[in-house]
């Protein structure tokens, strides 16, 4: 099995008269040849996945993942109906779509896959799966743009997205059907008049292009809201696709960019331009944003009382005033149900650690001893792990970041610690328990020497067979409270 | 041929809950109910219409999206699959309609007059949208009158939510003057939701009333106030605050429907029935009826 990586990305245009009517505009001829040409590209790179991130395909509830293994209708442009209608039959990978989907769920995002005979396949799809693969050869996924998701969002659908990759050890295509300038006439026009809408988005379509050509791809990808302000119509989907594409290059500014054509489809900017991985001259990057591995953003709208906003849970049993023996629901879909912390004598308990996944309180006080339940890095609310999981649903190995979870450990005793009235400098003794002692020693050995060291605990690390939650490391600490 | 007439206008918002819940025959997924409130509103809409007479329903869905034009409807018949692709879960409705397409093509004729890009969809293959599909049988479930479809034209997108208005309002006005050319009796609906901001998680049950409520406290003042200017005849009014409240309640209104009804009926000064409101995943639906019928010049 290979690695699993991204070996080639495109940007194409969406609207159908590269399928239709290629010969009514020289344009349009150049916009068809330039897909056909990325078509042969795909092909000798023995790619054996193309995932579409669409524009034209919004969505509401989180995003929605193609997963009907044979797709078939025929789509009608809602307002290029005259030119004809397109026939299509897909060639989706349903496994692949099922994976992504759980891997979403694991990073915090709300997602879910759609397999209904009869879904309308958006133009978008229809047209980059219709001349990208069309023989059908290359098994192919598909997924919505979210109407409401910002930067991080859209950039962990891609994290998710690239976790299925390497767990598959696929060799991916990844594509977003969108146009630059979005703005067509509001008039029918002969298309032998067609050109950019104005001056203005030839001039900003053109100076993407050149970032683009330059292995720039980053770059788009932080300048999009300006971009969008300039040269997007405020349609129902803003200019996120960049976001997406970048994140799945590893948010890089030096890949191998090259624009195989550019021209107007009543007005928008269509281009077709593919970036190669191999890294290329340019590199640093205009500025940074926060590279967020899990979603955190808005959730649990649904069900603003409970603490735990998971969906999983906001439809479990209401969480009881009083803290009892009560099982929840199990953290994003994975492990065992969370339990409400018990509450005897001198137990110490908070909401902004994460709930326990039996009956225990999170820390309980017997004189000026204060002894600490096992913590892990999982997020309280949430549940999600920072960092990753170890392995998604099924068991799958997932790559997890132990520096990450190690943080939310530290983060999450503190949490506790302060709750008791307690400081970390009277942490005394902490035991820890790693999964794989080769792998994490020296990750987690570095953030502790930046936090728990700093106080000079005594300090035992133990491997262990597993954790019940699907976490790499967890501790468990005493605190002397002092007079 | 007598002259033609709107016998009553509707705001018959679609979302496709409301089928879902309802579980007639022609749709496939199966719900426990849920949305009685709305769905109790339609029930008095059609009851409340059931003694009028006419002959074909014009309707304006913002799910029929286009950017070049107004497009309408222009085959006599269409039949099919309709699945929401925002909500396939919920409605994948089998839909077997007809069109009055000499109406469709009077309304665009009157509209290409009065200086409107329009186009009539002649594409057999086309599936028609599922906004027109849902309010079509929420109003009609029995589907025996034949409809006029107006598509939604993105002119809030483009331009404005007062240019959207400037072209709807003109558009409203030749609808009009084609039905009445036409010598047809007419109900015109607007399909579209008042404020019109989603929530984005959707629970395990999505009929579970227990998690439906608006999104928020400023959603809700916009609905009602609207709705107040509806059921007191002040229908300028509403018009008049169309750009306030299409933004700040990213209402459902910039797609055209409402301000496109309230020309063709003529900008109503006399009341208009609310039959129901309720909200559907956050979102602000009422089912409202102009009565033209009772305020027909000469009527007492
Ligand atoms: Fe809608």
């Amino acid at each position: 099995m290979s690695k699993g990586e991204v070996v080639a990305s495109f940007v194409v245009p969406v609207h159908p008269h590269t399928v239709l009517a290629p010969d009514q505009n020289a344009g349009w001829r150049r916009l068809r040849d330039a897909y056909d040409q990325a078509a042969q590209t795909i092909k000798d790179l023995e790619a054996d996945l193309i995932i579409v991130y669409s524009t034209t395909w919004p969505s509401i509830i989180g995003h929605q993942i193609q997963a009907d293994p044979n797709p078939e209708w025929v789509m009608v442009d809602h307002d290029f109906h005259d030119l004809g209608s397109i026939h299509y039959s897909f060639n989706i990978d349903q496994e692949f779509a099922h994976g992504w989907n759980k891997a979403n769920h694991q990073r915090g995002l709300q997602s879910r896959c759609v397999n209904y005979k009869g879904f309308p396949i958006d133009v978008g799809s229809v047209v980059a799966l219709t001349l990208l693969n069309p023989d059908n050869n290359i098994p192919a996924v598909i997924v919505s743009s979210n109407m409401y998701a910002n930067r991080s969002e859209t950039t962990v659908l891609a994290k998710s997205c690239l976790d299925m990759i390497k767990a598959q050890g696929r060799r991916a295509v990844a594509v977003t059907a969108m146009s630059l300038s979005n703005r067509m006439f509001t008039d029918f026009i002969d298309p032998s008049e067609d050109k950019i809408h104005s001056l203005k988005d030839d001039e900003w379509n053109r100076k993407i292009l050149e970032f683009l050509e330059e292995g720039r791809l980053e770059d788009v990808g932080q300048l999009s809201r300006t971009i969008h302000q300039q040269i997007r119509v405020q349609k129902v989907v803003a200019f996120k696709p960049m976001w997406w594409l970048s994140a799945m290059n590893g948010n890089r500014n030096n890949l191998t960019g090259k624009v195989l054509a550019y021209e107007p489809i009543h007005g928008a900017g269509g281009a077709v331009v593919s970036l190669d991985p191999t890294p290329s001259g340019a590199g640093d990057k205009e500025y940074d944003e926060d590279d967020v591995e899990h979603y955190q953003g808005e959730r649990g709208v649904l069900d603003t009382s409970s603490a735990d906003s998971s969906p999983e849970a906001s439809t479990g049993p209401a969480t009881p005033p009083s803290a009892t023996a009560n099982p929840l629901a199990s953290p994003s879909g994975q492990g065992p149900a969370l339990w409400d912390p018990t509450n005897a004598e001198g137990s110490v308990n908070t909401e902004a650690a994460p709930k326990p996944v039996g009956a225990y309180p999170h820390a309980r006080q017997v004189g000026n001893m204060l002894y600490l339940s096992g913590v892990g890095p999982r997020q309280p609310g949430t549940n999600a792990i920072p960092g990753g999981p170890i392995h998604d649903v099924e068991g799958q190995p997932l790559d997890y970041d132990v520096k990450a979870q190690t943080r939310a450990v530290v983060a999450n005793i503190q949490r506790i610690v302060e709750e008791a009235g307690a400081r970390m400098d009277q942490v005394v003794d902490v035991t820890t328990f790693l999964i794989d002692m080769k792998r994490d020693f020296s990750g987690y050995n570095e953030v502790w020497a930046e936090t728990l060291g700093r106080y000079g605990p005594t300090r035992t690390t133990l491997a262990i067979d597993a954790l019940p939650t699907p976490i790499a490391v967890e501790m468990k600490v005493i605190v002397h409270l002092g007079e | 041929m007598g002259q033609g007439k709107i016998v009553a206008g509707c705001l018959a918002p679609h979302p496709p809950h409301l089928v879902y819940a309802e579980n007639p025959p022609q749709n496939e997924p199966v719900a426990e109910g849920g949305w009685e409130q709305l769905r109790w509103g339609y029930e008095r809409l059609r009851a409340s219409l059931s003694h009028l007479e006419y002959d074909a329903i014009v309707l304006l869905s913002p799910h029929w999206q286009t950017y070049v034009g107004t497009h309408f409807l222009g085959l006599p018949h269409f039949e099919g699959l309709s699945v929401d692709p925002v909500f396939p879960n919920l409605f994948r409705y089998t839909y077997d309609m007809s069109v009055d397409v000499d109406l469709a093509r009077a309304i665009h004729d009157e509209a290409e007059a009065a200086g409107l890009p329009v186009k009539m969809m002649e594409n057999p293959d086309f599936r028609v949208d599922y906004g027109t599909i849902t309010t079509g049988h929420l109003f009609n479930p029995d589907w025996d009158k034949p409809l006029v479809v107006i598509s939604s034209n993105r002119s809030t997108a483009y331009y404005s939510v007062e240019v959207m208005q400037e072209i709807m309002v003109e558009l409203g006005k030749v609808t009009r003057k084609a039905i009445e050319a036409s010598g047809k009796k007419v109900v015109v609906l607007a399909s579209n939701s008042l404020s019109h901001r989603h929530f984005t998680t959707e629970s395990d049950l999505p009929e579970d009333m227990s998690k439906e409520h608006i999104t928020s406290h400023a959603m809700h003042l916009w609905d009602m106030r609207i709705i107040e200017y509806m059921r007191s005849g002040q229908a300028q009014r509403i018009l008049d605050e169309m750009p306030e409240f299409t933004e700040q309640a990213i209402a459902e209104s910039d797609g055209g429907g409402l301000s496109w009804l309230l020309s063709t009926l003529d900008v109503p000064d006399y009341p208009a029935i609310l039959h129901g409101y309720g909200t559907i995943i956050g979102t602000g639906n009422a089912v409202v009826e102009w009565p033209c019928y009772a305020h027909e010049e000469g009527s007492q």
